[in-house]
């Protein structure tokens, strides 16, 4: 056996890797108006609670090191990447992530216009963009265009180029002022 | 990216942290925003046994203005002072908070937080060098102020003691013909500055009556550019003077070459950005609204 597949073998005897108990934490939170309690591990990320706890997989993990928006979600309203925040941080939170866009099983009307404005190509970082054209015009009916590009300048895509994804939130501006 | 497993204890104030910390003594560390840690944790350069976190304790996040000063809680997020008028009184404070990283990092990440961490490429110790503040900090002992000046002493190190945590940080309000800039030059919104400049003058006239001149990712800490304040102090602004203040400034650098650009090209962006701040500087402290953004390539 050559000499460093032995050490690594030596290092992974169980007495070695065994981490004292880690106590799980018991949260309550409510995703997309709807409560959840459960107990989680504190090294848990929100973007892993969603996924893979509570299965809600529209919110997507793209660089897992807060630069590209793809795990963009609300908590209380406002937006972060849910990658970058623990669960247990989320105790007592609402949160909404792009399932909590739709209205009664109809796409939302952001949802709806970035369809319209073909401002997708594969899909991965809609989700993201989405919820940070949610938290702009939640504060923004009227933005301008250094308003929509400072909004999503935490939002990466490599597909489009963005020029219809701003298009689709000046679109999306519109339809919200317009009622 | 799963972090190291970790205990986590949550605080109800910052008294009750100050005594979670020395309990857990070394092993322990505080969770205020979390955008460096939490990222530094899933890479696992930072392995904390026990996190105490800050972000349930009440009222430690508020911008007040008191006896000629700012005041900010610890744990104001960066998107409660981009988007505070109080805190926009004095401009370069907005400059900074605006242009951190992106929207949802500001939403999450803390003032407290930013100086506590010293990282060298953090945008508010460099801002913050530029004006008249102090940090307050609550300890086992009770509570001190230290100016910034003596706090950061190192790249990610301050002056707290392993027990301590920032509760307050205060600013001074420049006085009556002042005016300030914070430029930063990033490649795009998340990533960190590869040089910024921030520059706090007092003008009477065209004459600088004083200067404060601070230098951003080019060093270990935010570095102070004695020189090129000199250089503007009791003179009359001039093209000339603005060279020599920038020229100055390039000296004071002390770069390091990454993937962000050779130490060269650093030494020559902070130069031309802390001309770009005097000039922007000048005309806010003649009453203009200027718009200031940071900059991207």
């Amino acid at each position: 056996m050559p000499k460093t597949a032995a050490k690594a073998k030596r290092s992974l005897k169980p007495k070695e890797i065994v981490e004292p108990a880690i106590a799980r934490v018991p949260i309550t939170v409510r995703v997309n108006g709807r409560p959840y309690s459960l107990a989680v591990e504190p090294r848990i990320l929100l973007v892993e609670l969603l996924r893979e706890a509570l299965d809600l997989t529209g919110t997507h993990v793209g660089c897992d090191t807060t630069y590209c928006g793809a795990c963009t979600v609300l908590l209380n309203g406002a937006s972060v990447k849910s990658c970058t925040i623990f669960a247990v941080q989320a105790d007592g939170a609402e949160i909404t992530t792009v399932e909590g866009l739709e209205k009664d099983g109809q796409l939302g009307s952001i949802q709806k216009v970035f369809g319209d404005c073909y401002a997708l190509q594969c899909g991965y970082c809609t989700p993201g963009l989405m919820l940070s054209t949610y938290q702009l015009l939640s504060h923004n009916q009227q933005p301008g265009d250094k308003d929509i590009r400072k909004a999503i300048a935490g939002n990466t895509c490599r597909c489009t180029g963005y020029q219809n994804i701003f298009k689709a939130i000046q679109v999306a501006a519109r339809s919200v002022k317009g009622g | 990216m799963y972090p190291r497993a970790f205990h986590y204890h949550r605080a109800g104030s910052l008294k009750e942290a100050v005594t979670m910390l020395s309990q857990l003594g070394e092993e322990g560390k505080l969770l205020a925003g979390g955008q460096s840690l939490i990222p530094l944790m899933k890479l696992r350069f930072a392995n904390p046994k026990h996190l105490v976190d800050l972000n349930f304790v009440p009222g430690i996040s508020y911008i007040k203005e008191d006896k000629g000063s700012l005041r900010f809680g610890a744990l104001t997020r960066h998107a409660e002072v981009e988007y505070s008028a109080t805190a926009a009184k004095i401009p370069i404070i907005h400059d900074c908070a605006a242009g951190i990283a992106d929207v949802q990092v500001r939403n999450r990440g803390t003032i407290g937080g930013s100086i506590a961490e010293a990282d060298p490429s953090g945008d508010w110790a460099t801002v913050l060098s530029t004006l008249d503040t102090t940090i307050r900090c609550l300890g086992r002992k009770g509570e001190r102020t230290i100016p910034l000046s003596k706090f950061i002493t190192d790249a990610y190190t301050t002056a707290l003691g392993p027990e301590e945590i920032v509760s307050e940080i205060i600013v001074k309000n420049p006085p009556k013909g002042s005016g300030g800039a914070y430029l930063a030059f990033k490649r795009s919104a998340p990533v960190y500055p590869t040089a910024s400049a921030a520059v706090q003058l007092r003008m009477e006239g065209d004459v600088c009556e004083d200067a404060a001149i601070a230098l951003g990712c080019v060093g270990l800490t935010a570095i102070k550019a004695s020189q090129a304040e000199s250089a503007l102090r009791g003179q009359k602004i001039s093209e000339t003077t603005m060279n020599a203040a920038a020229e100055a400034a390039r000296a004071a650098a002390d770069p390091q070459p990454d993937m962000r650009g050779s130490a060269e090209y650093k030494r020559m962006l902070v130069g031309a950005l802390v001309k770009r701040a005097i000039e922007l500087a000048i005309r806010r402290a003649r009453g203009e609204q200027v718009e200031v953004s940071h900059l991207y390539a």
